[in-house]
């Protein structure tokens, strides 16, 4: 069963976790730039630490801005409540941190964003956490990588880089079986298109210094817990969140939340200890995205459509990769669980290969190089040249990429000026490759 | 701790909330009752406070909620008989009673069949007569999402709609939905029945001789401040108080939970308590 929502999810993002300020009537959301909360007496002092009175007691544990984000967005998620963190990485480490110690296990997606990647595959090892990378779409694959010692399971909702469609239902089922929770990353989503927690995940993160942000100024994270999860039913493999925990006073937090036992032991010792807070100021940016994420996920989509349209019947296309056309092996299940769009980013091969890509790339005009998504202003990588230039091409096309491939992620622009745009990096494309 | 009360309604282990202490025969007793489809966890704030300044605390999960095995019992009467004997047997004496809801009317049945068991008595998000919506008793039965939804609607005020939270970074409407979806089916059913079934609530309050505190939220469209009235007048023997908080639904523990506590620690507290209102 999923959450029942307050409001309809426009009005949701703008009102959501925020009550006008009651002192001075401010209507827009306040910045609160302290580190620090005064106490009313020293039993407020005490109660506040001890978990008695809610409250906010130090700026690393939270702070009113940042909690009318992670209010807001666990309201349009169909969560129980988030926490804001420094990026979608912290969010990320923090949901690994509240589950696990070493000896943990993880079975994760093999399309990730690359630095999701690294951390499951180079740095956690080194903690003694180990993650088998399984293909998303291969159902057998996931369970047969379930250990004793699996804690979690993870997957992007649309995968890096081929725009995987991760069937949620599907693979939280195979959680659950197991008595596990699913993760899933749905920064390329946002809840404007998916709210994975209503398909059965369990938990969610969002990288918000991409759409939800969607300015391109602040980094940041959400980790979402919908509260579906019985972490007492699987407490042999949750011992964090069903013993008493000595770092917490001896607090067993599934006893006395079995509901928010996850956020209550990921804010008061995941944040505190690893100190992967959200700055307010970014906070306050990203709200300011979130208040319009309905109406730019619907122009980023319509762009990304207008685009893919264009490319997709030009001679110096190879291919183009996104779940909406027919060609795309995800597209049926993309028209179950994306059914309001696929989203604003996708990715093209180009002919000609790496010259191709090089000569593309170096004559946009509008569209912006660099390495990031989600921004209002239309972006584009050239990941053979970039973030993938020290592979060889075997490799590159283990990984699906091809030395021609571009990964755009479209901008809230004009579509005439990104196809005129998209027209001249073509245009360079056949000079360069003699193909004109 | 898990308890098990044999020969007493439910033959089955029991859960009871005690902030993780053992109980002190030294020290003041305080019982939170929880109410229909959810458990102790809604008492978490309100109970730790008071298990670290010196009392003990016992919030059960009544039979069939929560870590408590189950059936849910059918009626008021028998909740509240099991309630006397959960306390008799951990040999808690002169307790403060505290009910939420359905809470309420266990905690104000029990007061009256054993005025020397309970000292005090704190009644929150309570009516007399508790009726039950028809549409709300039928979703209940035959679709408990439908009834989730309706009860999350009616007991929440429109600022903890849509509002900031009394707990930062918690949807608090949420939380509740999950804890009621948490629930084995047919216990809230059962429960909803229960209380719209109860008919001795008024004489009920006639035999209650404790001081009574009567904390209602000035938003609740589950149980509405006037719909107090009539067991305010019951209240023949007893000193009662009444305190409404503003911009509160029925889900008071955790839309105003500091309010809440403020209260019933100064009820637990105060010397002399008289009859009066407060807001």
């Amino acid at each position: 069963m999923s959450i029942h929502r307050n409001a309809g999810a426009d009005t949701l993002a703008l009102h959501a976790g925020q009550t006008p300020d009651p002192v001075h009537r401010s209507r827009a959301t306040a910045i609160h730039f302290t580190t620090g909360f005064a106490f009313q007496d020293c039993d407020h002092a005490e109660a506040l630490f001890n978990g008695e009175r809610a409250g906010h007691v130090d700026a690393q544990l939270s702070n009113p801005t940042n909690a009318v984000l992670e209010e807001r967005v666990a309201a349009l998620d169909g969560g129980i409540g988030a926490i804001a963190c420094a990026s979608g990485q912290a969010a990320l480490m923090l949901a690994i941190t509240t589950l696990m110690g070493s000896g943990g296990h993880i079975v994760a997606s093999r399309s990730l964003y690359g630095g999701s990647h690294k951390l499951l595959a180079y740095t956690l090892p080194r903690f003694g956490i180990e993650t088998t990378f399984v293909p998303p779409r291969d159902a057998q694959a996931w369970r047969a990588a379930i250990r004793p010692e699996t804690r979690l399971l993870f997957a992007e909702a649309l995968g890096n880089p081929g725009l995987k469609v991760l069937d949620i239902p599907g693979v939280a089922a195979i959680a659950h079986k197991a008595r596990v929770p699913l993760l899933v990353d749905a920064t390329l989503v946002t809840p404007a298109l998916q709210c994975p927690l209503d398909l059965g995940a369990d938990l969610v993160m969002h990288a918000a210094t991409g759409f939800l942000g969607g300015h391109g100024v602040a980094v940041g994270g959400l980790l979402v817990d919908g509260g579906s999860f019985d972490w007492e039913a699987s407490a042999h493999r949750f011992p964090t969140l069903t013993e008493p925990c000595e770092g917490l006073d001896g607090v067993d937090l599934a006893e006395e939340s079995p509901i928010a036992a996850f956020l209550l032991r990921a804010r008061r010792e995941g944040l505190r200890d690893f100190g992967a807070c959200l700055s307010p100021m970014n906070a306050f940016q990203i709200l300011q995205g979130v208040e319009t994420l309905g109406l730019r996920m619907q122009r980023h989509v319509a762009n990304a459509r207008a685009l893919v349209g264009h490319l997709v019947a030009h001679p110096l296309v190879e291919s183009v990769s996104w779940p909406e056309l027919d060609s795309h092996p995800d597209h049926a299940l993309a028209a179950r669980l994306l059914p309001k769009g696929c989203g604003g980013v996708f990715s093209f091969n180009l002919k000609g290969g790496r010259a191709a890509g090089r000569a593309f790339i170096e004559s946009l005009q509008l569209v912006s190089h660099l390495s990031g998504i989600g921004d209002a202003r239309s972006l584009a990588i050239h990941p053979a040249s970039s973030t993938h230039f020290s592979m060889a091409p075997e490799t590159l096309l283990a990984a699906g990429i091809t030395e021609g491939t571009i990964r755009l992620s479209t901008g809230l622009e004009d579509a005439s000026d990104l196809v005129e745009d998209l027209e001249r990096g073509l245009h360079a494309v056949g000079k360069a490759t003699g193909t004109r | 701790m898990k308890i098990n009360l044999s020969g007493h309604l439910s033959e089955r282990s029991s859960f009871c909330y005690t902030a993780g202490r053992r109980l002190d025969r030294e020290q003041p007793t305080a019982v939170f009752i929880h109410g229909a489809g959810h458990d102790h966890s809604v008492w978490s704030l309100q109970t730790r406070y008071f298990a670290s300044h010196g009392w003990n605390v016992v919030a059960p999960d009544l039979p069939g909620h929560g870590r408590s095995a189950g059936p849910a019992l059918a009626s008021i009467e028998l909740m509240a008989e099991w309630i006397l004997a959960l306390v008799a047997k951990l040999g808690a004496e002169r307790i403060m009673l505290i009910g939420h809801s359905m809470g309420s009317l266990i905690a104000l049945h029990a007061a009256a069949a054993a005025p020397g068991c309970v000292a005090r008595l704190a009644l929150a998000g309570t009516a007399a007569p508790m009726t039950v919506a028809p549409s709300l008793l039928e979703a209940a039965l035959a679709d408990r999402d439908e009834a989730h939804r309706m009860i999350k609607q009616w007991s929440h005020a429109p600022a903890t709609r849509l509002g900031a939270s009394s707990v930062p970074g918690i949807c608090v409407t949420a939380l509740n939905e999950r804890l009621m979806q948490r629930q084995a089916p047919g216990v809230l059913h059962a429960d909803m029945a229960a209380c719209n079934a109860y008919a001795a609530a008024l004489d009920a309050a006639a035999r209650v001789h404790c001081p009574t505190l009567l904390l209602c939220g000035a938003q609740d469209r589950m149980t509405p401040p006037k719909a107090l009235a009539a067991l305010v007048s019951a209240f023949t023997e007893a000193p009662v108080s009444r305190l409404v908080l503003a911009s509160t639904g029925h889900a008071m523990m955790a839309e105003s939970p500091g309010a809440v506590l403020d209260a019933l620690w100064h009820f637990a507290h105060v010397t002399n308590p008289s009859a009066g209102e407060a807001q």
